[in-house]
């Protein structure tokens, strides 16, 4: 056999081969996150009155149209990071939740020139907004542990985008989830604080998933186990 | 006269293939799902080698070491191709096959055997190489190449002269050593005491070759200034 230069590295990378299982396809781990999601919507249901929560959604189209924008984001989100997380995944996946946001964005902006209509609706202090900061914020922090541990199971070539957008689908899961717990009608601050819990959650997964994807996360491959070749 | 056009009108309202290629859209709904089969159908499409190689991964992913080790070096020639064809220098190709290499090894849960290996191996190959480019690219704005430079002027601060006490001179060496930071060390220790290549030291140190080079650099330049003005050559 002729030695080429990859002998000792293509011997080392054999001797590490260990059997794996094969991945389910990435919709199939995007419902299995969302199922987690689900359990977790369905504990804080128990907590929340779910026939004021329920009237408040309906009252204004604006406020259904959110909720239906916020959870259809996560769903695509989420199944565009699975796909991410595929080495030979095309980049173009990334515009698919792109209607949603729009949709989610448009709506929860909507709410706030209902201020103006409906001058009697109760509008958050800024002390209120803060608790959705916290609450979005801290909602995110298992939310994101759990995504990031499951799209490190395979390897994404684009760790940055895959993470973002992991990111995306985590906030726009714990702004869905906040609808349990939130008497107030979207106004300008409270739109400004949601934003901004969404941009702390997208940036913060971006900045972690370089490190949890990045080489030094995965386990070493010890390549002086093959024979060394001579030189 | 008129009779003679009939059948065109007819063959355009009856399949539509006679619409120019803009006006794909208004063909008949069949056409275009037969269309959209033809562009996703791989397996029908594919090589006994992409077969094999498929078959190859499969039993790779069962842990088969022969077969994989078989398949990995059938995949160099393939993989120096692919990036030869996206413009990677000549010089470069070798690092972009380990990178391929090592994206095989780490990503070979994901590979779905029913689809193309070599497909899968090319976008792997393809993004590697585009990597390796930008990588290359944001260097070559940073630093110059000047052998010639290097070569012609004499290191002031090296005495040929003194090279007596090398053992008091490696023992300062060592000391040294210790305070440095402990990935700097560790460069130190890889790249210069074990005297091992760049990518082997990258692979013992799960660091990537950047930033193994980064602190090599570093410890470099903490070790001269530590030393600056000193003679080494003295006791």
């Amino acid at each position: 056999m002729t030695s080429t230069p990859y002998d000792r590295l293509i011997r080392g990378l054999a001797a590490d081969l260990k059997p794996v299982r094969r991945l389910p396809s990435p919709v199939l781990r995007a419902f299995a996150w969302l199922a987690m999601v689900a359990a977790l919507a369905a504990g804080l249901a128990s907590f929340a009155d779910l026939t004021a929560v329920w009237e408040r959604i309906i009252a204004a189209p604006d406020m259904w149209l959110a909720v239906i924008g916020s959870t259809l984001t996560a769903v695509l989100a989420v199944i565009v990071a699975f796909e991410l997380s595929l080495p030979d995944a095309s980049r173009g996946w990334a515009v698919l939740p792109l209607p949603a946001v729009v949709l989610w964005i448009a709506a929860s902006g909507f709410g706030c020139l209902r201020g103006w209509i409906v001058p009697q609706s109760h509008v958050a202090a800024l002390g209120e907004a803060r608790d959705c900061l916290i609450f979005i914020v801290a909602l995110s922090v298992p939310l994101s542990a759990l995504l990031l541990l499951m799209l490190r199971r395979a390897f994404p070539l684009y760790p940055g985008m895959t993470a973002a957008i992991g990111g995306l689908a985590v906030a726009a899961a714990a702004a869905t989830l906040l609808n349990f717990f939130h008497p107030y009608d979207a106004a300008a601050t409270d739109l400004a604080v949601h934003a901004g819990a969404v941009a702390i959650v997208v940036v913060a997964n971006r900045a972690l998933g370089g490190r949890v994807f990045g080489p030094l996360a995965y386990a070493p491959i010890n390549v002086t186990e093959g024979e060394v070749a001579p030189n | 006269m008129t009779q003679g056009l009939q059948p065109n009108v007819i063959a355009l309202r009856a399949g539509g293939r006679l619409l120019p290629s803009a006006f794909a859209f208004m063909r008949t709904r069949k056409t275009r799902v037969t269309d959209a089969r033809m562009a996703r159908a791989e397996p029908q499409n594919r090589s006994a080698d992409d077969l094999r190689r498929s078959s190859q991964m499969a039993a790779a992913q069962a842990g088969d070491r022969a077969t994989y080790e078989a398949l990995l070096r059938d995949c160099v020639p393939l993989i120096r191709a692919f990036a030869a064809r996206q413009g990677v220098p000549a010089d470069h190709l070798d690092d972009v096959v380990q990178d391929v290499l090592l994206t095989i090894h780490r990503a070979r849960q994901t590979y779905d055997p029913t689809r193309s290996f070599t497909a899968w191996l090319r976008i792997i190959a393809e993004r590697r190489a585009i990597d390796l480019l930008r990588r290359f690219g944001r260097q070559r704005a940073r630093e110059i190449h000047s052998p010639l430079a290097f070569e012609s002027y004499a290191d002031d601060t090296l005495r040929p002269a003194h090279n007596g006490d090398d053992a008091g001179r490696s023992n300062r060496v060592k000391k040294a050593l210790t305070t440095l930071p402990e990935r700097q060390r560790e460069a130190i220790q890889v790249l210069v005491l074990e005297d091992r290549s760049l990518a082997e030291a990258a692979i013992a140190t799960r660091r990537t070759k950047g930033a193994l080079k980064v602190s090599l650099h570093r410890a470099l330049k903490a070790l001269r200034a530590k030393f600056a003005g000193k003679d080494l050559g003295k006791p």
